[in-house]
């Protein structure tokens, strides 16, 4: 275990990293109209501010040895009441300094981008205020030293993504898609408070540094359970089987939200929050097992779902289930597997916030259509939109020598080391990937114009199409800027360790199937949306797999089933056994503590005779306690 | 009339007073005093203004002499008072809490017969007078003395070091809230009658105070807390004139904090007074009783810890099932508020079990927690109104946070710190509370109020639930402006119950250097 030393010097800037964002939160919420001239603005320069922070502490990070670069900022004490003792600390090492610089730097660029994008738009002020809010709780959720205070962190994710999800409150979906985010992720945090609570019982405390450092001596039992339920809560955020459904509804905000959302942030906190607790997942392989088949469930059905929406930002939502599922996937391989996560993590930062600003951008150009069997032919209109979309396109499929290449092929080969069926399943989950990716580029891009007459599509402005530019050179860069001479191996294995995956396959013949497997998928999608014309309204008849994937594989249907259904008819039950009561059975706490106060009620009969002369018998109670008391 | 004879001299010493550490009471006093010459000798149109100046320069002068009075503990008044921690701690925070709800009284805005009192409280209501009254928009300002006279009660309350001192100020807090708590402008026989129980049960709980008094001081020959408990550590006849002054006077006590079964005044008292005054005593007495209340079991009757702990565990238990299963189906907002006062009272009582200075900090600080929440929480009631004045029942309140956002949010936050959710200030005072009785050994009783506080999260959710996810019923709820003052009083009670809850451990630090008791 790597020596964490106190902050100083400039270590000790790293409460600016959130209370920029903070400040800027506050501000921009709490003014009101008079800052709606040039709230955006502020909101762009603080999180600049951070991000200028992130760059600096990550420069004098690298200048110290790799053993002693993770720091501690102790700000102050929470509440200390004996034994229970939270302290407010952040602390910054090789992992939280790498989702740092993401969430500041892809943050950043989103910001810049939300300029233009919602140029006009009467509450702007206000979605810069939920905008900064959600990079401070984000930052705070990376940065928190102790379990307690990454949870407050996460809830701060919840509530602005609960906000800006919402934020078109004229909609009609957008509040129930809100709420709909909002109780999915509720379920996950009873995962988080669970194992909070598990951990303070076993360990006494709930700090990184304290959990793992117990945890070797815990019952396998416990620190099973810990992780079954920092899994749970891990799915919640990250949308992943089961917890999955609420993520394509979450697509009413704004783009830049679904970008934020996706890319930079909220659902790669579980893959933190795994990656963090590796300590204790590296001695639970059941619960281990488990995070590697709820990513591979996710990332086969997030790509069945992707390939067929024809709603762009679902799609792309579908895709991003599926990215996280191979992030999942990788840090339930431990050792050999949290480096690889984390590095297509970063680089899936860039390539996917990348698609989803080009998709708003396309928005933008066609009134806020989202119909991709509207689209097609785009790039002789949008020629940057359609180059940097295609470089994320290429990105994330894995055509070498961009970004995902170096980075899923990895996960790939580390997954064939584990086993070939968990390999096999991630092969073919790339070729979907190809397939649907390929798919969206095509009906969107390139093929014959199938516009409604109303639309005049353009360019967008330059403060949306310059962040863009800035992503797709971070989706052709960053794998090899990342996986080069053993970069981020080197860099994160103070903190998560790294075993080299060991094969029975060389690298080359792992590099050629997968290829293979991406060119069937493309050739597939070539064959149905190239070759033949796409329809104008999404025909009727179609496969069982197709009508299962419009439908999120079910999805609303299995939370039907599994927590609506049993949840009303509990509520069922308890009004049933209420009435019981009240007829003269007696059973159902609930029920019986509403009987009860219903009664009792009648004691209270607002005569001033009737309580003088109860507050007698209390006296007579009072001394007939302290006389068997004084015997 | 002659002068004393001269061999009386002597025998007859003029009193020796520490006019330093009495200042606060003594200035609350003066400011009462005034403010009744302005009620006698300025036109009625001057005197609100008047009024005004005298009664928060007086609390604030106030506050600043407990500031400069000095933390040299010690007892003082020729014995009548103690002037330790806990004394200046609770002074503070009544005279604080009282500037508070002081400013809610002065609100002209949110009614349209301007303030909240009634015009003339001697006027029979519905009469002729009254109505023309009304119409004259004729305003009376006799409850800032009246309040100002129960504040100095409120602050001798906790320091009374013995019991004849305790008796008086009582008295001195009690008498003007039973008039004032029959001010109301609306629903004026409703107030009357709670004026009417309050006075008749106080009289009685103070006769059954006095009588305990009484018997004590047979047992002990003395008044005076240290000289009781110095009796009950050497002697041990006669202990049954000891019991039946323990138990005598605790029904007094018990009375004054609402603890069951003597808390049946409460939601009759709470509804019926005019809402500001009930802001106001809701939040002071509290502290006030609950301050004489663990200064006369820890330090008169703490030798004797074994005689009465049952007693007060099996009261905190059976107040806080009793506060949190009649709050359930409450169907007004004011008596719900109330049964939720008698479970904290209950919450607080496991604090006074605890028998340790962790458990004196925890109070205090629980005391801080729950009167900002209370005053914000009854201020608010304040702004929702319908035709007939305070919209009271709850299905009033259905959909508010559709129409004000901000009010409906506002009072969100004082439920949940009530309910004691984290991040709030009630959730470290709870934890406190239950920590310190845990920590001697009183895990039922911590059992109990761990289920009771799940309970009475439930009726406290569901406003939440009713104010946000249910359509209004109808439009005839409206939200009142308030005036600057009541906006002041509901932000700074929102900014403690924030403060609190996110930064708990400067209060809890500050509570726990002010919970030593001098004997």
């Amino acid at each position: 275990m790597e020596t964490i030393t106190a902050a100083s010097g400039t270590t000790s800037l790293t409460w600016l990293l959130i209370a920029l964002p903070l400040a800027g939160a506050v501000i921009l919420l709490g003014t009101g109209r008079v800052t709606n001239k040039w709230g955006h603005l502020l909101g762009v320069a603080t999180i600049a501010g951070s991000f200028g922070v992130a760059v600096t502490l990550w420069l004098s990070l690298l200048a110290k040895p790799s053993e002693d670069r993770a720091v501690r900022q102790f700000l102050f004490t929470w509440l200390d009441l004996g034994r229970f003792k939270v302290d407010v600390a952040l602390q910054l090492d090789q992992l939280s300094m790498a989702f740092v610089l993401l969430i500041t730097g892809v943050g950043l660029l989103i910001h810049v981008y939300a300029v233009g994008y919602m140029k006009g738009d009467d509450g702007r002020r206000r979605f810069f205020g939920y905008l900064n809010l959600f990079v401070a709780a984000m930052l705070l959720l990376v940065l928190a030293d102790s379990y307690v205070l990454l949870y407050v962190g996460w809830e701060g994710v919840g509530l602005a993504s609960y906000l800006l999800i919402g934020y078109y409150q004229t909609r009609d979906t957008a509040g129930p898609a809100a709420k709909k985010a909002f109780v999915v992720n509720r379920v996950g945090d009873i995962g988080m408070s669970v194992a909070i609570m598990l951990m303070f019982a076993a360990f006494g405390t709930v700090t990184f540094q304290g959990v793992f450092e117990a945890a070797p001596g815990a019952s396998s039992a416990m620190v099973n359970g810990i992780g079954f339920m920092l899994l749970l809560a891990a799915c919640g955020k990250s949308a992943q089987f089961p917890l999955q459904s609420w993520l394509l509804d979450a697509m009413e905000g704004p783009t830049p939200v679904s970008a934020l959302i996706h890319a930079a942030t909220m659902v790669t906190a579980g893959v933190y929050l795994i990656a963090r607790s590796n300590p204790i997942f590296d001695l639970a392989p059941t619960a281990q097992m488990a995070v590697i088949i709820v990513g591979l469930i996710t990332l086969l059905a997030g790509g069945i779902i992707a390939s067929a929406k024809d709603d762009i930002k679902k799609a792309l939502a579908g895709s991003t289930m599926s990215a996280i599922g191979y992030m999942m996937l990788a840090v339930g391989l431990g050792p050999t597997g949290y480096v690889f996560a984390i590095a297509f993590l970063l680089a899936h930062g860039f390539f996917k916030a990348g698609l989803f600003l080009g998709a708003g951008s396309v928005m933008h150009g066609m009134n806020d259509q989202v119909n991709m069997r509207r689209f097609g032919g785009l790039r002789s209109v949008m020629a940057i939109t359609t180059a940097t979309f295609g470089l994320g396109y290429l990105a994330i499929i894995g055509i070498p020598p961009l970004a995902g290449y170096f980075t899923k092929d990895l996960i790939i080969e580390s997954a064939l080391a584990r086993s070939p069926i968990i390999g096999g399943l991630a092969i073919i989950g790339a070729g979907l990937t190809a397939f649907y990716m390929s798919r969206i580029f095509f009906m969107t891009f390139i093929g014959k114009k199938r516009w409604t007459e109303d639309v005049h599509p353009h360019e967008s402005p330059w403060s949306m199409t310059v962040p863009m530019l800035v992503l797709a050179i971070g989706s052709v860069a960053s794998g090899y800027l990342l996986m080069r001479d053993y970069t981020l191996e080197k860099w994160l294995e103070p903190v998560t360790g790294f075993v080299e995956p060991e094969t029975s396959l060389s690298h080359v013949v792992v590099t050629s199937i997968t290829l293979t497997s991406v060119a069937v998928g493309i050739v597939a999608a070539i064959l149905l949306y190239l070759r033949r014309d796409v329809p104008q309204v999404a025909p009727e008849k179609v496969s069982f797999l197709v009508v299962a994937a419009r439908k999120d594989l079910f999805g609303d249907a299995f939370n039907e089933a599994v927590f609506m259904r049993p949840g009303q008819w509990l509520t069922r039950s308890l009004v049933w056994v209420d009435n019981r009561v009240i007829d003269g059975a007696v059973n159902g706490v609930a029920a019986s503590l509403g009987g009860l106060s219903a009664r009792a009620r009648r004691i209270q009969t607002g005569y001033t005779r009737s309580y003088s002369l109860v507050m007698l018998s209390g006296a007579l109670l009072v001394l007939v306690l302290l006389a068997i008391v004084g015997r | 009339m002659m002068g004393l004879p001269a061999e009386t001299q002597g025998l007859f010493p003029v009193p020796q007073l520490e006019y330093q550490n009495l200042a606060p009471v003594l200035i609350v006093l003066v400011a009462a005093l005034l403010g009744v010459l302005v009620e006698a000798f300025l036109p009625r149109a001057a005197r609100f203004r008047a009024q005004l100046v005298v009664s928060f320069g007086g609390l604030l002068i106030a506050l600043a002499a407990l500031f400069f009075a000095g933390d040299a503990d010690g007892i003082i008044a020729e014995g009548a008072i103690a002037w330790d921690g806990p004394a200046r701690f609770l002074q503070g925070l009544i005279l604080v809490l009282s500037v508070v709800a002081f400013l809610l009284f002065t609100d002209r805005k949110i009614d349209p017969g301007r303030d909240a009192f009634a015009p003339r409280v001697s006027a029979i209501p519905g009469s002729a007078e009254e109505q023309s009254l009304t119409e004259k928009l004729v305003q009376q300002t006799e409850v800032y003395p009246l309040a100002l006279f129960s504040v100095s009660g409120m602050l001798l309350f906790p320091a009374a070091n013995d019991l004849l001192m305790m008796f008086v100020a009582l008295e001195v807090l009690s008498l003007p809230l039973y008039l004032l708590a029959g001010m109301a402008r609306r629903r004026r026989l409703l107030s009357q009658e709670a004026a009417l129980k309050y006075f008749l049960l106080g009289a009685y709980s103070s006769a059954f105070f006095l009588f305990g008094a009484a018997m004590i001081y047979g047992y002990a020959n003395s008044l005076r807390f240290s000289e009781i408990a110095a009796a009950t550590s050497s002697q041990s006849a006669s202990e049954g004139l000891l019991l039946v002054g323990i138990g005598l006077i605790s029904v007094g006590l018990l009375f004054k904090i609402g603890a069951a079964p003597f808390h049946e005044w409460t939601p009759d008292v709470y509804q019926g007074a005019p809402t500001v005054i009930t802001a106001f005593m809701a939040a002071t007495t509290k502290v006030a009783a609950f301050g004489a209340l663990l200064r006369i079991f820890y330090v008169a009757f703490g030798p004797v810890r074994e005689q009465w702990l049952p007693l007060i565990s099996v009261i905190s238990a059976l107040t806080m099932v009793v506060g949190v299963i009649f709050a359930l189906t409450q169907r007004e907002m004011k008596r719900m508020l109330a049964y939720s006062s008698i479970a904290h009272a209950g919450f607080l009582l496991t604090g006074v079990v605890a028998l340790s200075q962790k458990g004196v900090g925890a109070i205090l600080f629980y005391l801080v927690a729950y009167g900002f929440a209370t005053i914000g929480a009854f201020g608010i009631v304040t702004l929702v109104r319908d035709g007939a004045g305070e919209a009271s029942d709850l299905s009033a309140w259905a959909g508010l946070g559709k129409r004000s956002p901000g009010v409906a949010a506002l009072f969100s936050l004082f439920l949940l710190s009530m309910a004691g959710i984290p991040l709030t200030a009630g959730f470290p005072a709870k934890f406190a509370v239950f920590s310190a009785a845990s920590a001697s050994g009183a895990s039922w009783l911590v059992i109990v109020g761990v289920i009771a506080s799940a309970i009475a999260g439930f009726f406290y959710v569901r406003v939440i639930v009713l104010m946000f996810f249910t359509d209004p019923q109808d439009d005839s709820t409206t939200v009142a402006i308030p005036s600057l003052a009541t906006a002041v009083s509901l932000a700074v009670c929102a900014g403690v119950t924030i403060v609190l809850g996110v930064l708990p451990q400067i209060g809890l630090e500050v509570a726990d250097r002010a919970s030593l008791f001098i004997r």
